[in-house]
């Protein structure tokens, strides 16, 4: 999960996080609204999910109530990397001493969480990368504040702002720990000229598998954006996704969209990104990647299929696994057989390629023939399947 | 390595649908399950291994040394904790999605305990022809076709790969001293350089077939250990996902599979595990080459 800015800021500040305070706005007319309720001369943003929002484009200085319509106008149903902008903010401009960078995240060679905190912030925090000072927490104690000022301290700050910083790292790693975040970035971190401490942005992502206890937290947030890779999912994207959720068992609803006229069902994690590969290599034009895996049921699987089938352009599938452990390969073999068949056609025309080896596998082979499809065994690598699959779709006329 | 067939299992969450599955299974092909725990569910048996309500009953009543998790993901971080507590020696987290903080403390508290993790979000782990543990394999007869034993062990990121790496070697007559998926997560309690310090010390292991993916840092983690401890093993990698390169933050197949910044590509795995003397597969069908 990905937030937008001001959901950031309004969560972190539950955390004694000190932050500028936002209007959020979604219409020119509001915009300049806003711009004449601040009353001086404002920063405005477009609330994306995604850090580095400067060189995207997404941070303007406003000067008048004019410039705030025309850039609110123009910033405003705007794609940025992907992602569709309904919401923009605006905050007075703060003037400000110095701006630092504080963050956490995960270091994975450690298996831990790590405090970053580097004296160059702002635009400059990457090309001054080597100034960033590092310290890994036990997952189960967050940083005290004696150790955010040690850390402080070693970023090469003294006095005042040492203090300031120690307690803001601390701050943060407690609040990493109790949101369960996979990363929480302020940058830039300003001293005021009235020597305060305050937070003018942030980027926090947390984790997907802990939405189940982060209801609370986010309650009052407004609407999570959802996203696949920062960027605006497709139709069909939703629709899997939303398949996907109907019923718990089994992984099945990823699926990213690509520009060809192969629609793919693959899996499970390790062999649809083999499969995916193999089909690139031999020439092929995947309309999609779609993972299944674990133990799905038969309408799952044919709603999926339908699904990749509704695509304008499609008129082939392959259907690839490996050698399957606690997948069954019958289940699979009805899905895709009830879900070509939803989708008004016949199996023997449509399915290219059904290699789906191992658990229940005399069972699928027995089905599929009984719908005039040979199945393929494990004797035809995944390379092979994917070559197979490849060749008949370039032989096959689109429709 | 890991497991013998002398070792008492116990599995908890034992009464969920997929344990019990497992269960019957893993007891057909072997495995000496000894007990299962699910709190609340003392009393019941599932596939004739007794249930009990903690896990220091069972221990109490039967002394296993290994635990097999499928609990949901809310209780993996409690379940991990009681078998540390209790004296289990292997711990092997099946469940997937947990919260990546709650993988975080489950292996510091392991590291304090001395108990090796392996998981969360694999399949199992399986010695052919001696045990196995988890769903690797799926029915036993498919286990049987798959898995072979001898001297090649399988360390893999993906459960179904792990299964389809071993068949395709039994088809080749190359024999399999161990598999092991090592799960599909960005934290796991064992990564690729922790079971090949194991495999070192493995005496029928001669060579290494390892199965990696874009993201995380385990295959960088052990190009880097390489350069520093030449192994004695042949080592093969074969690494898929390589469109992935070309697409910064999107998340595919598993949990751990994204590359962002640059970091985590295949292309730079690649390099790094060549650098150190790994033989990198182009093909999956490469992975055979020096293999015996």
């Amino acid at each position: 999960m990905r937030l937008l800015e001001h959901q950031c800021k309004r969560l972190l500040a539950k955390h004694g996080i000190p932050f500028s305070e936002p209007l959020i706005v979604s219409t020119p007319e509001a915009a300049e609204a806003a711009f004449s309720q601040i009353n001086g001369p404002v920063v405005m943003k477009a609330q994306v999910p995604f850090g580095g929002r400067g060189k995207a484009g997404a941070i303007r200085m406003i000067d008048s109530g004019a410039e705030a319509r025309e850039h609110a106008a123009d910033l405003l149903g705007k794609e940025l990397r992907g992602f569709l902008v309904s919401a923009i903010s605006l905050e007075p401009k703060i003037s400000f001493e110095r701006e630092y960078y504080a963050g956490i995240a995960w270091d994975l060679r450690l298996r831990q969480p790590v405090a970053i905190f580097n004296r160059a912030g702002g635009v400059e925090v990457e090309s001054e990368a080597s100034l960033a000072v590092k310290r890994a927490f036990d997952p189960r104690t967050p940083l005290t504040p004696f150790q955010g000022r040690e850390l402080a301290e070693e970023g090469g700050l003294s006095g005042k702002e040492l203090v300031l910083v120690g307690s803001l790292l601390s701050a943060l790693s407690k609040a990493f720990l109790e949101l369960d975040a996979i990363i929480l970035e302020i940058n830039p971190l300003v001293i005021t000229k009235e020597g305060k401490l305050l937070c003018l942005d942030a980027h926090v992502e947390l984790d997907d598998d802990a939405a189940f206890r982060l209801k609370d937290a986010l309650q009052d947030l407004g609407e999570i954006p959802v996203t696949s890779g920062g960027r605006t999912p497709t139709p069909i994207e939703e629709e899997a996704a939303r398949i996907d959720a109907r019923d718990h068992r089994g992984v099945a609803g990823r699926v990213v969209e690509f520009p060809g006229d192969l629609a793919l069902l693959i899996g499970g994690g390790g062999a649809s990104l083999t499969v995916f590969d193999a089909v690139l290599r031999h020439g092929g034009k995947p309309a999609n990647y779609c993972e299944i895996g674990g133990n799905p049921t038969a309408e799952k699987v044919a709603a999926l299929t339908e699904l990749l089938l509704s695509k304008p352009g499609v008129s082939q599938l392959a259907v690839i696994m490996n050698v399957v452990n606690n997948t069954r390969a019958d289940i699979m073999a009805q899905g895709v057989i009830d879900g070509i068949r939803a989708a008004g056609k016949e199996p023997s025309e449509v399915l290219s390629v059904f290699r789906i080896p191992g658990s229940w596998e005399d069972e699928a082979v027995a089905l599929l023939a009984a719908n005039g499809v040979t199945a393929l065994g494990r004797e035809i690598s995944l390379d092979a399947a994917a070559a197979l699959a490849v060749k008949q779709s370039l032989s096959s006329p689109s429709c | 390595m890991l497991i013998s067939s002398e070792d008492k299992i116990l599995v908890q969450g034992i009464t969920g649908r997929e344990a019990s599955e497992m269960v019957a299974e893993a007891l057909a092909y072997g495995s000496q399950i000894v007990a299962g725990v699910t709190p609340g569910k003392g009393g019941h048996s599932v596939h004739g291994v007794p249930v009990y309500d903690t896990v220091k009953a069972a221990v109490a009543a039967h002394q296993p040394t290994v635990s097999v998790i499928s609990v949901p993901a809310a209780g993996v971080l409690d379940a991990a904790l009681e078998s540390f507590a209790n004296g289990i020696q292997l711990c092997l987290i099946m469940s997937e999605r947990i919260p990546r903080k709650d993988t975080a403390c489950l292996v510091a508290a392991a590291r304090e305990s001395g108990c090796t993790v392996v998981g969360p979000n694999t399949l199992g782990l399986i010695r052919p022809g001696v045990a196995k543990l988890g769903t690797i394999g799926g029915r036993v007869d498919n286990v049987r076709k798959s898995f072979l034993p001898g001297k090649t062990a399988i360390l893999s990121r993906s459960g179904g790969m792990t299964t389809e790496i071993a068949s395709f070697l039994t088809s080749r007559g190359i024999g399999q001293s161990i598999a092991i998926g090592v799960g599909g997560d960005p934290i796991i309690g064992s990564n690729f350089t922790d079971l090949l310090r194991l495999l070192e010390g493995d005496l029928t292991t001669e060579s290494v077939v390892i199965y990696g993916e874009p993201g995380g840092t385990a295959e960088e983690e052990l190009a880097d250990y390489l350069n520093a401890n030449p192994s004695r093993l042949r080592i093969n990698a074969f690494l898929s996902g390589r469109f992935v390169d070309d697409m910064e933050g999107v998340r595919f197949g598993h949990a751990a599979v994204m590359v962002e910044g640059g970091r985590g590509s295949v292309k730079g795995k690649a390099e790094c595990l060549r650098a150190a003397g790994v033989h990198v597969a182009e093909r999956f069908d490469d992975i055979l080459e020096g293999l015996s």
